[in-house]
């Protein structure tokens, strides 16, 4: 599905990735682990399409086709999704409105008819179950004044009404309780099937006791330095990053 | 001809006019020295107005009434049932609906000061504050409404004031509006200015509002003048003790527009939300300036102001707010939020706060800016066009001006008006 070969990114003067190479299928979740700045936002970023960051080398290919080619909002209605580390608030314009405007401009590419309110309600109302969020929030302005869990809720909400292929979680476990938690991971784990692939971006493994991966890769200074399965994580948990950053050294 | 010659012939011309007005000859002192305002007096420092003026105007156009070719009937897109005025070209021509009497008068404002003199001169030219078009207008005007609401009536529907400007010569229109509102009454106004045609005109307009104890007034303002107009509209509300003022001015086109827009809060326990809304383009100078004056204890003002400039379109901002010494327990809030689609648009901006009093809560707050790049992003993360997503940010800043608009039907007609605006900015 997406194959990543010897990415490398910069934002204004300062490189961040610097040769990446990483291959997700179908049915797969990967976990991206690592260190403060080792580069797992910005792979997040880059492969969403944000404008900062401008890729200097390598190719993403999704799908058979160059993404690095694609606008954001081509890569969203091609099924890429990023849930935001720090999702947006947006006064004025309510979650309802906007996923209506955005499941209608996908429906659209796809050459769909836009969903009419009915049957937009129905599906809101089943997706909604999904994550345990209330109806009275997704009326209220996109995010604005929502706790931490609830804006990780509304993410995983988004994502539930979208259906993406590629799904990219940038951080979903920050400032988020027990609690929330195990309800976000739980909506991600019901949208999991074997057409639709998983990235989680985290530098802690309390999330991948939720959400088990398939494979785990340690970025360290804008490169995959390690790969492995679960238990890597496990690995890392126990010895801390330190571990990784003395092996690579030696190297 | 010199500025000055020109501005010695205004003069000359403002005295003559003035021994036919309708405010009286009161006020002749002002025009011993009168001239337009410079761009040294501060109330006037970021507005090209005076120098506009001159160019396109010869002094009698400044103070003449313009020719108008006919007077159709006015509907108004209220329904049958509001309360129609219209003017054309300066000239009161049609007031329909009229509810009765003894609920409610409105009528020409010549009628008024004939009949009903105990109710009018309390207000005409009381309440206005000094400025040069204020001046003008005392001089000019010959036309104006009067309205008076009996103490308890709430009028339900809507009074629709209709200024229409048939620009076929350069010329200009002078009008007068004076609003009593008695105790306990209630009224909707919603006043649209509207132009055709290609010559510049110029119009002043002095609205002076007299709000009684526990009265209520709902003000509206569209100014969407396609033509080019150059407008000066200085209202005055004076509201007394638990009174409620809710009013809203939207600004798209026209040549250069200016709103002097004063509160003046003579009682206590009073309400007064004054919301703006300005959406620009092209070469289109809107300037907004308020005041809010809390002279007694206990009230409270809401201010939010916003803008849109698009092309080279240039908004102004000024909001005073005065809290005196004996206005303890006042509350006033402003807001001014600006946006800028181009690199040529701009916003002057200032907030103005002189609080004498102790034990009060104000705040102000004013930013400029473009679309945020984090939301737009956002939106555009989830499948939405760029173009789409601005839209729809700018529809969001934008409607939050006319949500505290109560009439239903005014307020869908604003909606679109904005979304109209916003379709033909992207």
């Amino acid at each position: 599905m997406l194959n990543i070969r010897n990415l490398q990114a910069k934002i204004g003067e300062k490189q961040i990735l610097n040769g990446i190479d990483l291959n997700v299928k179908a049915g797969e979740v990967h976990a991206i682990m690592g260190p403060n700045g080792s580069g797992k936002s910005t792979l997040a970023s880059v492969l969403s399409g944000r404008e900062e960051y401008e890729v200097t080398a390598g190719e993403i290919d999704f799908l058979g086709r160059n993404l690095l080619d694609w606008s954001p909002e081509e890569r969203a209605r091609e099924g890429i999704f990023l849930a935001f580390q720090y999702p947006v608030e947006i006064p004025g314009v309510s979650t309802i409105n906007f996923m209506k405007t955005a499941l209608n401009q996908i429906r659209e590419h796809r050459g769909q008819a836009p969903l009419d309110a009915v049957a937009f309600l129905g599906l809101m109302k089943e997706k909604m179950k999904l994550v345990e969020i209330d109806q009275s929030l997704l009326s209220r302005s996109l995010n604005e004044g929502f706790s931490g869990g609830e804006k990780k809720r509304n993410e995983i909400f988004q994502m539930a009404m979208l259906e993406p292929k590629l799904a990219i979680l940038d951080e979903t476990d920050s400032g988020l309780d027990i609690d929330a938690l195990r309800i976000v991971a739980n909506g991600v784990n019901k949208l999991r099937n074997k057409n639709n692939a998983t990235i989680v971006v985290t530098h802690y493994q309390r999330l991948l006791e939720y959400i088990v991966p398939d494979f785990v890769h340690v970025l360290y200074k804008g490169k995959i330095v390690k790969s492995g399965t679960k238990e890597l994580a496990l690995e890392l948990e126990a010895k801390g990053y330190d571990w990784i950053k003395s092996e690579t050294a030696v190297v | 001809m010199t500025i000055d010659q020109k501005q010695g012939n205004l003069q000359e011309a403002l005295v003559a006019a003035a021994t036919h007005s309708l405010v009286g000859n009161s006020k002749n002192e002002t025009l011993i020295d009168f001239s337009l305002p410079s761009p040294k007096n501060e109330n006037y420092r970021f507005l090209p107005i005076s120098r506009q003026l001159e160019k396109n105007f010869t002094s009698e156009q400044l103070i003449s009434t313009a020719p108008s070719s006919n007077h159709p009937t006015i509907t108004s897109w209220l329904g049958h049932e509001a309360i129609v005025v219209s003017f054309q070209n300066g000239r009161l021509t049609q007031i329909s609906n009229q509810p009765p009497k003894e609920e409610m008068l409105i009528v020409s404002l010549q009628e008024a000061l004939e009949k009903h003199p105990e109710k009018v001169d309390p207000i005409l030219g009381k309440l206005a504050l000094p400025d040069p078009f204020t001046t003008i207008n005392d001089a000019a005007a010959r036309e104006g409404l009067f309205i008076w609401v009996s103490p308890g009536k709430v009028i339900q529907h809507p009074i629709h004031i209709i200024h229409s400007q048939e620009a076929i010569a350069t010329g200009s229109s002078h009008t007068r509006l004076v609003v009593s509102l008695d105790p306990q009454s209630e009224i909707t106004l919603l006043e649209e200015f509207q132009s055709t045609g290609s010559s510049p005109f110029f119009q002043t307009q002095v609205t002076e509002m007299e709000c009684q104890s526990e009265s209520k007034l709902n003000y509206v303002r569209i100014q969407n003048d396609s033509g080019r107009a150059y407008q000066v509209a200085n209202t005055v509300i004076r509201q007394h003790d638990k009174s409620i003022v809710n009013a809203c001015t939207i600004t798209m086109d026209g040549e250069v527009i200016r709103n002097n827009f004063s509160i003046m809060v003579d009682g206590e326990f009073c309400e007064s939300n004054f919301n703006g809304l300005y959406l620009l383009n092209k070469k289109t100078i809107a300037d907004n300036h308020t005041i809010v004056d809390h002279q007694k204890p206990n009230s409270q003002s809401n201010e939010l102001y916003k803008g849109i400039m698009n092309d080279q379109s240039r908004g102004i901002f000024n909001g005073k707010i005065f809290v005196r010494p004996h206005a303890q327990k006042t509350n006033a809030f402003q807001s001014n939020r600006n946006i800028l689609l181009t690199d040529t648009a701009t916003i002057n901006t200032k907030p103005q706060l002189e609080i004498w009093a102790d034990d009060v809560k104000c705040s102000h707050g004013c930013t400029s800016g473009q679309l945020d790049e984090e939301a737009l992003f956002y939106l555009q993360s989830r499948g939405i066009s760029k173009k789409a997503a601005q839209g729809m940010l700018l529809y969001a800043f934008a409607s939050e001006v006319i949500k505290g608009v109560s009439h239903a039907g005014i307020q869908t007609h604003l909606d679109q008006l904005i979304q109209e605006r916003l379709s033909h900015t992207l």
